[in-house]
């Protein structure tokens, strides 16, 4: 499919650029705090039960395991927008679409194992 | 120099075409320009290729050689050659080949006034010279980037412009960036709306393909990092609409 004449959208590429680069400042201390827990999380062995009794019902790690979720859901689309309109003859609008479809996607397995975790063990 | 000949491939053809192999006597101190102009004179009267000062100063005598943008009146053949003494001659890569070595520049230029490359002053012949203090912040960002000789060669090395055909390429983002840090332009918002969005500063990556090649070692790279904060702060502040 051939794309029609692009209008640039100064404004709308612009925010979206933005929020790309926001939501991977927020990813990159997301991941620094995750990879920290991990390696504390495995001296002694790792088990689930000592996960579950970590995350579970704490509202502290469910609002930091949301927030990572949320910037994923931000950053990833519009990364694979800029990959998709690069390497696809895709029209825009449907780059645009696939991108939603794939944020909707990230979102609703990211929030179901956030939610899983918090409400585990009946602590909610 | 360890042979008396040089055996060169060049590109003959349009978009379709092959390389042919021609022998050129070597001599000291030759540019990749000396090779082609000795095969023109000699060999063959029917291939094209462009150069008019050859001394690095019109940007009209870019090539590939062995695999890279060079501007060839200022490529040394010892500098190139590999091991085996090998050399080809190609056409720019990222632009339409008219015949052998001559490459279509409109979209190249027509992007340059896309982006905005025009400089639009308020001022007319009746005011008075604008002085610009050599030492301002704004003046050093300008002269960092005024130097480009418009050869085309960091358009031919980035892979954005092969990818997205309405990217408007380094040389151009770098001449929009130049003239945002002129004090004496006043398109200022007009232009950032040219330079952002699908094809404009935020399509590049900052792999600094243009900056390791630019025959003239400006940063193209860096100029659009600028356009990205100020297109960037320009649509925080609604001024892109
Ligand atoms: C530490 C965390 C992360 C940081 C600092 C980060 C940073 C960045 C930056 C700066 C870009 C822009 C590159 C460019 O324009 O050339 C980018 C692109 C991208 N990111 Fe991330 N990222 C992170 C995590 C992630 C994660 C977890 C995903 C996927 C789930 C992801 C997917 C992508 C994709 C698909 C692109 C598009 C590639 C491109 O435009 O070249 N990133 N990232
Ligand atoms: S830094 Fe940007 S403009 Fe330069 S070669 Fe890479 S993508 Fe192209
Ligand atoms: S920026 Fe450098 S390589 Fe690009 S056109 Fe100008 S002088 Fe040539
Ligand atoms: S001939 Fe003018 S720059 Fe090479």
């Amino acid at each position: 499919m051939k794309r029609p004449e692009d209008t640039f959208d100064a404004q709308r590429e612009t925010h979206l650029w933005l929020a790309q680069r926001l939501s991977a400042m927020v990813l990159a201390l997301c991941i620094i705090v995750h990879l920290v827990t991990i390696v504390g999380a495995v001296q002694g062995g790792l088990s689930a039960a000592e996960i579950i009794d970590r995350v579970a019902g704490s509202g502290v790690w469910f609002a930091f395991y949301a927030v990572f979720v949320a910037a994923i859901v931000v950053h990833a689309p519009i990364g694979l927008r800029a990959i998709l309109s690069e390497m696809t003859k895709l029209s825009r609008a449907r780059v645009d679409l696939l991108c939603f479809i794939a944020a909707i996607f990230i979102a609703v397995l990211g929030f179901r194992v956030v939610w899983g975790f918090y409400t585990m063990g009946g602590a909610a | 120099m360890s042979r008396e000949t040089l055996t060169v491939a060049v590109w003959r053809g349009a978009e379709k075409g092959r390389y042919q192999k021609y022998e050129v006597p070597r001599q000291e101190s030759q540019t990749v320009l000396d090779v082609i102009t000795y095969i023109q004179r000699h060999i063959d009267p029917s291939l094209s290729y462009r150069f008019a000062c050859r001394v690095g100063v019109c940007g009209s005598c870019a090539m590939t050689v062995n695999g890279s943008p060079r501007w060839t009146c200022r490529t040394h053949v010892d500098k190139v050659l590999d091991d085996t003494g090998q050399l080809d001659v190609a056409p720019l890569r990222n632009l339409e080949v008219i015949k052998d070595l001559s490459v279509d520049m409109t979209d190249f230029f027509d992007k340059w006034a896309k982006a905005k490359g025009q400089f639009h002053g308020s001022e007319t012949r009746h005011d008075d010279f604008s002085a610009v203090s050599p030492d301002s912040p704004q003046r050093k960002v300008a002269s960092a980037g005024i130097e480009c000789i418009g050869c085309g060669v960091c358009y031919s090395a980035c892979d954005v412009v092969a990818w997205n055909k309405d990217y408007l390429g380094p040389a151009a983002l770098n001449r929009a960036w130049t003239l945002m840090n002129d004090e004496r332009d006043v398109a200022g918002i007009d232009r950032l709306k040219a330079v952002a969005g699908a094809g404009g500063c935020q399509a590049c990556h900052s792999q600094q393909g243009c900056v390791e090649r630019c025959v003239k070692h400006l940063n193209p790279t860096g100029a659009i990092a600028g356009l990205k904060r100020a297109t960037a702060i320009a649509a925080l502040k609604g001024q892109l609409k």
